[in-house]
């Protein structure tokens, strides 16, 4: 059973309160069109969830497939260390059909992100987090993107908000009659 | 099966050659004038991949998410192969499609021939079912693993196999980045 090994941390992406009884975590790209598909149902399903939701991203860009990935996510570690990850993962989210150079630093810009701090993010600046991010979640079974772990363990069944949801609450009664 | 699962298809692990068995050695196309055997590759980790067929729809394609983790089978010094009973050329064309960096042979004639030795052949759908073997540099099977077919095991089952064995080198290289 694929697990998740590197557990919710500090180095995290998170939304929603840290004692939720459901945490999802996403492993995503941000060129992936698979991801692009999923955005707006996690959007909806956290919605409906409320504060019963812990939602985490981390970086697995298949850069071997999409050329603008690591860049983008590059892009969205500079935002996080600007206190703004959440605007760039949705930025890129909803703008998927334009990830060049010219539109990552167009959207740096809209950011606030001034131009000394994108260039040290696509020198390399957050590539060991993006690594590490990439790293823990082969160990952890991603078996491409977006694979989505509830409560730890990997969630191989359909992304739409329905079953999402449906799964979600399960899990979070379970949690709730367990403590 | 844990409720966090979806009703998938039960598949026959149990035809599959398991561990402690000898690897049968095979030779296969893996270009249209190469041939590949398995010998060949003795002396180092082997990661044999069965999948079903060339040109799953999904980025969450198997062959492509293991071209991404390359550089980590790397570190354990072990190569990889895919084998499908797609014929030469429809692997070649998925493989420059997909820019994947690892053999992709062909188990077409005949058919599916090297996937019954290995006890994953599927004879109703002319395919090989999804099986991963990792085999030793002695030429020993040292784990497999069969998956429903519609399900990519991803890679976190190799790498635990190859680290019974196997020492990676020290640098990290995830792949990433590559």
């Amino acid at each position: 059973m694929s697990r998740l090994t590197p557990a919710v941390g500090p180095s995290d992406h998170v939304q929603g309160p840290a004692n939720a009884p459901v945490t999802l975590v996403e492993y995503g790209d941000y060129e992936c069109p698979y991801c692009g598909e999923t955005y707006p149902v996690l959007k909806e399903v956290q919605r409906l969830m409320g504060d019963k939701l812990r939602f985490v991203f981390r970086n697995f860009p298949l850069s071997q497939m999409h050329p603008h990935a690591v860049r983008a996510a590059e892009l969205a570690e500079a935002a996080a260390a600007a206190g703004r990850f959440w605007e760039a993962h949705d930025l890129l989210y909803e703008h998927q059909d334009a990830l060049g150079n010219f539109s990552l630093m167009d959207y740096g810009a809209r950011l606030g992100l001034d131009a000394a701090a994108l260039e040290a993010a696509f020198a390399g600046r957050y590539d060991a987090k993006i690594e590490a991010d990439f790293s823990g979640g082969v160990r952890s079974g991603v078996n491409g993107t977006p694979s989505l772990f509830i409560n730890g363990q990997r969630y191989d069944g359909p992304r739409d908000v329905e079953s999402l949801v449906t799964v979600l609450e399960a899990v979070a009664s379970a949690a709730h009659a367990a403590s | 099966m844990s409720s966090l699962q979806p009703n998938l298809p039960v598949t026959e692990p149990e035809t599959a050659l398991a561990a402690g068995v000898r690897a049968p050695d095979f030779t296969l196309p893996a270009t249209p004038d190469q041939q590949l055997s398995l010998s060949d590759l003795s002396g180092q980790p082997v990661i044999l991949a069965f999948y079903p067929a060339d040109w799953s729809p999904v980025c969450g394609d198997q062959m492509a998410l293991y071209n991404q983790i390359l550089p980590e089978f790397h570190r354990y010094g072990a190569q990889l192969v895919g084998i499908s009973t797609d014929g030469v050329w429809c692997h070649a064309a998925f493989a420059q499609d997909r820019k994947l960096h690892f053999p992709l042979l062909a188990d077409f004639q005949p058919k599916g021939e090297v996937a019954r030795r290995y006890g994953v052949y599927r004879d109703h759908e002319g395919t090989s079912a999804r099986a991963l073997f990792v085999i030793d540099g002695t030429g020993v099977i040292r784990w497999s693993h069969v998956s429903p077919v519609g399900l990519n095991p991803g890679a976190d089952g190799i790498l635990d196999a190859l680290d019974a064995f196997a020492t990676p080198h020290a640098e990290p290289a995830s792949g990433a980045l590559s």
